[in-house]
């Protein structure tokens, strides 16, 4: 690597960091102040929920929340918590943001791994064959299908999903992590994991899976009619050599910039999945604190989403490159 | 075949001849078992002493006990407290509290923890609590089992509220000193109840563990209880319905869903244990916009109702039409001697045309809004049931759907609504439940659940004061009945359903339901006739 380049990547990643902080500063601006356009506050959804309250009560819990002090010094102070790298706290639950937000990590990661894994590997291999064999049975078969996944609704595939493996066939769990009565330690706990991630997880990964098929089999289709595939074959490479090296390596651009649009939206997707399944992930938390006007924790989540978007995003750019050499990082 | 139908017939037999057996001897319940049981929306602290909401109340009162506790007949029997007098005057009140009784943590319960939970807690931030507490000037100790509660003026309804959910007493040691509202002891808590609280991961359970050294010798049966957070509903009847849970309180499924889940024989529903909240539903009307404030209207409203065809239709029979907003399951308060208003929409046709509200060319004579309570599809049906009804005499509904925040500004604190359709909890004396949609000291504050219709009443008010203040039962009574007779006449709100919640729950578990308030009280009494058997899940 020439001294030029190397400067001129220096250059990139201080632009690019300079890009998060700037990001992140806006995120926390415009959804601090958009999220105090929805009408009641933290204190009158607590009293709400309490089926009573009193001047008094409503009082002590404004002033418990800081909601008695004016904006302006209620986002100052927020700013500087932030700039600290302190989320804040979140009086509903009692506990610091960033505590809550990285008890419920795991679980998203878990969920969010599984059905990733699981799209893209059944997706592409599903592509694939369905490009092989274009316009056959299988091809058939396999598009019928990827377009019925496609358009049928999250969470009724969900329920669906319950009713036959779970209440009729009694083979998987309804819901849940894992097993709590049970107390497994080690294996046993880790396959009882697995159990309850397979409904979740398939649920949450079939409209992916679907995309990844179609995407994968239309870009295939095309790629194997260029002349560098042709001259593969003619060259004598064996088939399963065009298959990895030349065709699907070049298909694969759009399947990692549709793979970086699913990992960003997967925090908002993982709602419906993370309700139907009793799953105790993030999702269902930054869903909550919007209903329960806890703008602490909403903004908290917010914010590390908008950082997972940004890094994601950054190494999409990376592979892009590593797939395709003429790309470069600028 | 048919020698699987005969064992499985003999099975029954003796499954039910065990059942009489236990039925007909005490103390045949047998110890162990783990209980799951689903706790939905997920409570938000753990002691009901700062926050009344019902998930909280069903969870906290295993861990915490009451002052004293309900039978089945709104009887009170002793808890922490062994017995109580009231003075003639009604102005002191003395408890005589339970000796030996320990907190979780092993120290001991005295009566120091009930004046501080009092005097810091009931008092300042219990939000039902200050209206009965409120005029307790002090409290004495004059020993660590005695407490003498002194009153500026009588309040009897005090006593209406000494169980779990009304007076939890709180580790003095652990809070005294604290910031109360932060005190981390607020979600894990040390109580002296039947259960020891054990973790609560976030999202997902909360584990309790038999207390072995509960006062109430030999309980409770169940050796650990799991509260599960389940927020679908549907999943919710999948998990009762593979017995991966087997106790769910608060209606849990839609009512469409329980007459199914009834069916199974696994599972029952039972509606006892909510008497003490005594829900009514009612239709509350903004008396403040000119076209409300002709009484003629608001009747003509309560006309148009058919009652028992909208408890059939929309609420599967789960609820009783109300005649007054104090439900008839309170016997002692609740008057029958109230204006009735039964369906006959002629009437209330001709009452709308003598208030000067005539149908114009589309046959509408008002056009106005409703917002139900967003607590589900059962309350949306209500709307739309009201609507159906109200179109009938020429009144055009529009229904607004919205969240919980927006619904309870929009009603209590904007005042920005027409017709508004929600239940609460009336509990067991009309002055800690009933009279606050009433009073109208609270409108327009912003307050959730207080008086919404913005009715201003001077002699409601005056009834109310003087119900607060009245050393004897007896006028009391008479003052809620005449009470009933002023706001039924006037009809500001306008009583629909006197709701019946019920519970799902296993078949096998057995004497889940103690007193009136049993779903804000101990699952001590409970037990397993024969334990569940484990979700077959890994090796």
């Amino acid at each position: 690597m020439t001294a030029a380049s190397a400067k001129q990547l220096s250059q990139g990643m201080a632009r690019r960091l300079l890009q998060l902080l700037g990001v992140v500063l806006g995120v926390a601006v415009i959804n601090f102040f958009l999220l105090r356009l929805a009408p009641g506050d933290a204190a009158q959804v607590l009293a709400g929920e309490a089926g009573a309250a009193t001047p008094e009560y409503m009082l002590a819990l404004r002033h418990q929340f800081g909601l008695d002090q004016p904006l302006l010094v209620q986002f100052g102070k927020y700013l500087l918590n932030l700039a600290q790298g302190n989320l804040g706290f979140s009086f509903r639950h009692g506990m610091p943001v960033a505590q809550l937000i990285a008890e419920r990590l795991p679980a998203t990661l878990l969920l969010m791994g599984a059905s990733i894994a699981f799209a893209v590997l059944l997706g592409s291999a599903l592509g694939v064959l369905a490009a092989y064999r274009a316009g056959k049975l299988a091809d058939v078969v396999i598009s019928t299908l990827a377009l019925l996944f496609f358009a049928t609704p999250l969470f009724w595939i969900g329920l669906m999903l319950v009713v036959v493996f779970s209440v009729w066939l009694d083979w998987l769990p309804v819901g849940g992590m894992f097993t709590i009565e049970a107390g497994y330690t080690g294996w046993a706990h880790c396959l009882d994991v697995a159990r309850h991630l397979v409904l979740p997880a398939l649920t949450l990964g079939l409209f992916y899976m679907a995309v990844y098929t179609r995407l994968v089999r239309a870009t295939m289709i095309e790629v194997r009619r260029q002349d560098f595939v042709r001259t593969a074959v003619a060259k004598g490479a064996r088939p399963l050599r065009v298959l990895f090296a030349h065709v699907l390596r070049n298909a694969l651009l759009p399947l990692v910039t549709m793979l970086g649009v699913q990992v960003s939206s997967i925090i908002g997707g993982a709602v419906l999945v993370e309700t139907v399944f009793s799953w105790p992930g993030l999702g269902r938390l930054a869903f909550e604190a919007l209903f329960q006007r806890d703008f602490n924790l909403l903004l908290g989540i917010l914010l590390c989403s908008s950082v997972v978007v940004i890094l994601v995003n950054w190494l999409v750019d990376f592979v892009y490159t590593r797939l395709d050499p003429r790309i470069r990082l600028r | 075949m048919k020698q699987n139908k005969l064992v499985r017939l003999f099975g029954r037999a003796a499954l039910a001849l065990g059942v009489v057996l236990t039925a007909g001897q005490a103390g045949a319940q047998t110890h162990g078992g783990t209980l799951t049981a689903i706790i939905q929306p997920e409570p938000v602290i753990l002691t009901s002493a700062l926050n009344t909401a019902a998930p909280t109340g069903f969870f906290s009162a295993n861990v915490f006990d009451g002052l004293v506790e309900y039978d089945n007949n709104f009887k009170l029997h002793p808890a922490l407290a062994q017995s109580w007098d009231v003075s003639k005057d009604s102005k002191t009140l003395t408890f005589h509290l339970r000796h030996g009784v320990k907190w979780h943590d092993g120290k001991p319960f005295t009566s120091a923890d009930v004046k501080w939970t009092l005097e810091n807690v009931w008092k300042k931030f219990h939000p039902r609590n200050q209206i009965i507490f409120g005029s307790v000037t002090s409290v004495d100790t004059p020993d660590d089992y005695t407490v003498i509660l002194h009153f500026s003026e009588p309040s009897l309804a005090v006593l209406s509220s000494l169980n779990s959910n009304g007076a939890q007493v709180l580790p003095k040691h652990l809070y005294e000193g604290t910031d109360v509202l932060n005190n981390p002891y607020n979600n894990k808590p040390v109580g002296t109840g039947p259960f020891v609280f054990r973790q609560w991961s976030r999202g997902n359970y909360i584990t309790l563990e038999r207390n072995p050294d509960y006062w109430d010798k030999g309980k409770p049966y169940l050796d650990k209880i799991i509260f599960k957070v389940v927020p679908d509903a549907g999943a919710r009847a999948a998990a009762l319905e593979t017995g991966e849970a087997q106790y769910a309180p608060f209606s849990p499924v839609p009512l469409k869903d329980a007459e199914r889940l009834a069916q199974l024989p696994r599972l029952k529903l039972e509606t006892r244990g909510y008497d003490w909240i005594s829900p009514w539903l009612f239709l509350d009307v903004n008396v403040d916009r000119p076209y409300f404030k002709d009484v003629r209207v608001r009747q003509a409203l309560a006309y148009a109702l058919d009652l028992n065809a909208f408890n059939k239709v929309v609420w599967y029979g789960f609820g009783k039409p109300a005649i007054s907003p104090v439900v008839s399951t309170l016997t002692q308060f609740h008057s029958e001697d109230v204006p009735k208003y039964g369906y006959d929409p002629k009437r209330a046709e001709a009452l709308l045309d003598s208030a000067g509200l005539k149908r114009d060319a589309d046959g509408v004579r008002l056009r106005v809004n409703l917002d139900y309570l967003p607590y589900g599809d059962d309350y949306k049906r209500s709307g739309e049931y009201i609507k159906q009804a109200l179109k009938r005499i020429g009144i055009e509904v529009s229904l607004r759907a919205q969240d919980t925040p927006t619904y309870t500004k929009r009603i209590y604190g904007d005042r920005d609504y027409d017709l508004s359709v929600v239940w609460l909890a009336g509990f067991a004396d009309p002055l800690v439940g009933v009279t606050r949609a009433y009073g109208s000291d609270s409108i327009g504050k912003n307050i959730p659940w207080s008086n919404g219709s913005g009715y201003r009443n001077a002699e409601a008010d005056q009834l109310i004061h003087q119900a607060q203040n009245s050393a004897s039962q007896s006028e009391r009574i008479a003052l809620f009945k005449q009470f009933q007779q002023r706001v039924q006449t006037d009809l500001p709100s306008i009583p629909l359903l006197e709701l019946h919640f019920f519970t799902v729950q296993a078949t096998n578990l057995k004497d889940t339901v103690s007193g009136v308030d049993q779903i804000y009280s101990s699952l001590k009494n409970a037990w397993f006739d024969t334990a569940p058997k484990l979700a077959q899940t890994a090796p």
